[in-house]
């Protein structure tokens, strides 16, 4: 299915009213693992929203992408006590482990993108982070982390993702 | 606080042999999946006519993850921090009524003497008034059976025997206000939209939960949802409202889960829909997965959510007067609402026994950070900020000191560990520059440095500012530059007083209460540690060795051992030295990740 497809087809579900939008792109985004910009084109058009506005509610809310993910999602918790408790050593040290630097977030092959997180709730565990595979089947979490634990994580969950794409070898269940 | 005792059957089950394992968010992250696989094979593997049940959390995140055994003839056990590994054992000693490596007794019971201590004799639990609480961790969240025997939906019909006017003034009566930060009264709010003349009319429970550090509704939605939902029936019907909205966040998929669920339930029972309880009233529940914005917690910006916009709006009018699709419409916060629904199950007078003259009843905090215990407490509105840290949560760990507690996220204050007499109510937090908000302590200690709490708070409310208005969007902009030069040792003390004055301005003009709660911390912060940024500015010194700019990372030549492992860990190869030698930090290539510190197993790095 193509994102026009789907705009379609959601639009007849949800109904073209103003308030089935972010719904609309929550489906667009389940479907895609981001949000296409023909979708959002299409979304626009079918609702009859100004593409300006779209783009404004897809970029304001913090679940939309509009560029697509790495095989895992790392999100950082940097909630108050994941912060205090050193969350931002733990995510500068993935980042450097991932190589990568500036504005990225993801990794040129794709196996891993890394991010901040808001608190997920789990302030017993801080520093905490959540790993999902951007297809949604998986979700780790890990907690009590520091930075030599979360580098390992990096190379465990490249190693997964490449055992993903079809390539190289690694066990199964969570790499934690 | 002794909550009302709940009945055998649920304590035992029907097997007369009932092993409960915490299945939601938090204890799920702690591993409580695979101890319930564990529990599940235990009691096939030995036999036991004994079922392994579900339920939600007791909010006692210390212990998670944990199982909790009951036997009919045995005290009902809890075992805390259990591995998957450790439960085919526990399971069996226990069963032969062995109670080693227990945590605690849920209550005693006669004729079994010994054993650990009941959770009544515990500070932690004994000091708490589990109130709107007092079903989590003990029933099953997806089980209606399970919530109507503890006295759910009672509640429902004794509001729906009263007249609406009757149930605002009860609600009234009990001095309930609502818990989601404001304070503000909850049956004015149903008032007033009781009073709009209108054929449609919304109300919307609001669980966005935004604040990092509380979580105190997704666990009680998680573990106790249909409480949730009978008080927002409840509320539909004072306001004369066909319609409620669950406004949940996407990423709290459990919470949304277990509150859609609870929904259908109720739906396949008759509580929602036409004519609930033969009472002609007619009303029904959707629950909508917001796509997440810090900013959907203020209830202006929620509604324009759920109409598929972003942003608040000017008040008045008033979400009451005109909200959803221009509607009355009224927002209550999910703890509220659960509330509600033990008011009308337990009566006003239980209610208004616990709290202030202002402010009734009881209220679930969140304690993180720096404390022994970290956990959901529930207890009396007025009860002392030291109560909760140091008698409930334990202090703090081994060797360190609090020296404040940030209350109420990114929009409450930092209180001193001197004021920790403070009596937790919605008038004093405010007079002393903090607020009640949804109820998250985040405890600080001596290794924290105050203007980087202040800077985290600024630059988190920075990325949430929705851009709207002004003061918002501009001053916390510069109030983050400010603190940023403080930080970085290059801050002036004219900056300190700059960064004092447009905190003030952005709280007094800013269109929402995001904004106007947006330079708490740091207010806060500069009422009571003013010391800590003088410090950065004259100085140049961050006392808590925090502000990376302001640290320098060296090498104690008396401990290291030149094993070398700080050089392999450096990721800026700015560690040199060889085996057996004392190595060296380069400060100009040094990029003070701190991961040196970490590796050092002699703990010769050091921060100065």
């Amino acid at each position: 299915m193509d994102p026009e497809e789907a705009a379609e087809r959601l639009v007849s579900k949800y109904g073209s009213g103003r308030g089935s939008l972010i719904r609309i792109l929550q489906e667009i985004q389940k479907t895609f693992g981001y949000l296409p910009r023909e979708g959002l084109e299409a979304v626009s058009r079918r609702l009859g929203v100004p593409l300006s506005e779209v783009l404004n509610v897809a970029t304001f809310y913090h679940q939309f992408r509009l560029e697509p993910l790495g095989t895992y999602v790392v999100q950082v918790c940097f909630g108050t006590a994941c912060y205090l408790r050193g969350s931002p050593q733990v995510y500068e040290a993935m980042r450097l482990a991932a190589g990568l630097n500036g504005g990225r977030t993801t990794t040129e092959d794709r196996a891993i993108t890394i991010e901040k997180a808001r608190c997920f709730g789990c302030c017993a565990l801080a520093p905490v982070l959540m790993v999902v595979s951007s297809n949604g089947s998986e979700r780790y979490i890990h907690g009590r982390l520091n930075p030599q634990e979360a580098r390992r994580l990096v190379y465990a969950y490249r190693q997964r993702a490449a055992v993903a794409a079809g390539y190289g070898s690694a066990s199964a269940g969570s790499p934690g | 606080m002794r909550p009302p005792a709940a009945p055998g059957r649920l304590i035992y089950g029907s097997k007369g042999f009932r092993i409960r394992v915490p299945l939601s968010s938090c204890t799920l992250a702690a591993g409580a999946e695979e101890v319930y696989r564990a529990a599940l094979r235990a009691v096939e593997e030995l036999g036991l006519d004994a079922e392994v049940y579900r339920v939600g959390c007791t909010g006692l995140c210390f212990m998670d993850p944990w199982v909790e055994l009951a036997k009919e003839g045995l005290p009902p056990t809890i075992y805390a921090n259990v591995r998957p590994d450790q439960v085919p054992r526990i399971v069996e000693d226990y069963s032969r009524g062995d109670l080693r490596g227990a945590a605690a007794l849920r209550f005693r019971i006669e004729g079994f003497e010994g054993g650990p201590p009941a959770l009544e004799e515990l500070d932690f639990w004994r000091l708490q008034t589990r109130y709107v609480s007092r079903n989590c961790g003990l029933v099953d969240p997806e089980s209606l059976e399970d919530y109507v025997e503890t006295g759910g939906y009672s509640g429902l019909r004794k509001a729906l025997s009263m007249s609406r006017e009757e149930v605002i003034e009860a609600v009234k009566a009990s001095g309930l206000r609502g818990r989601g930060g404001a304070g503000f009264p909850t049956w004015l709010k149903w008032r007033v939209a009781y009073e709009q003349r209108s054929d449609v009319k919304y109300v919307i429970c609001n669980g966005d939960e935004g604040d990092p550090g509380a979580f105190m509704n997704r666990l009680l939605a998680e573990s106790d949802p249909h409480r949730v939902l009978e008080g927002l029936i409840i509320a539909g019907y004072a306001t004369g409202a066909t319609r409620g909205i669950i406004f949940v966040r996407a990423e709290k998929p459990l919470m949304a889960d277990r509150l859609e669920r609870a929904v259908e339930a109720a739906r396949r029972c008759g509580l929602l829909g036409k004519d609930i309880l033969g009472s002609g009233f007619d009303f029904d529940v959707e629950v909508y997965r917001s796509a997440g914005a810090f900013v959907c917690g203020e209830e202006t910006a929620l509604i324009a959510a759920i109409e598929g916009r972003s942003r608040p709006r000017q008040r008045p009018p008033y979400p009451a007067v005109k909200g959803l699709w221009d509607e009355p419409t009224v927002v209550n916060n999910v703890e509220t609402l659960a509330h509600v629904a033990t008011i009308f199950q337990a009566g006003i007078e239980e209610f208004a026994k616990y709290g202030t003259e202002r402010s009734r009843g009881t209220k679930m905090f969140c304690v993180t950070g720096a404390v022994r215990r970290t956990g959901v407490y529930e207890v009396p509105i007025g009860t002392r900020i030291k109560t909760l840290v140091f008698d409930i949560a334990g202090g703090p760990p081994e060797g360190r000191k609090i020296k404040a507690v940030q209350i109420g996220g990114p929009s409450g204050g930092c209180i001193p560990a001197e004021l920790f007499d403070l009596e937790l109510d919605y008038e004093s937090l405010q007079s002393y520059g903090a607020i009640m908000g949804s109820g998250g302590l985040v405890v600080i200690d001596d290794g924290s440095c105050m203007v980087d709490v202040a800077r985290y708070f600024t630059g988190f409310t920075l990325a949430e500012s929705c851009g709207k208005c002004l003061p918002c969007r501009v001053g916390m902009k510069q109030l983050s530059e400010i603190l940023e030069r403080i930080a970085s040792g290059e801050g002036s003390v004219e900056d300190i007083e700059l960064a004092q004055e447009l905190g003030e301005s952005i709280a007094k003009t800013s269109l929402c209460a995001l904004g106007g709660t947006a330079p708490n911390p740091i207010l806060s912060t500069l009422r009571y540690f003013r010391q800590e940024y003088v410090e950065h500015v004259v100085n140049r010194r961050c006392p808590a060795k925090v502000c990376s700019k302001l640290v320098k990372y060296v090498i104690d030549p008396y401990l290291c051992k030149g094993c070398g492992l700080c050089a392999k860990a450096c990721p800026a190869s700015a560690i040199s030295g060889s085996p057996g030698r004392v190595y060296q930090i380069d400060e100009s290539l040094c990029a003070k990740c701190g991961q040196c510190l970490v590796a050092c197993p002699f703990g010769a790095v050091r921060k100065v």
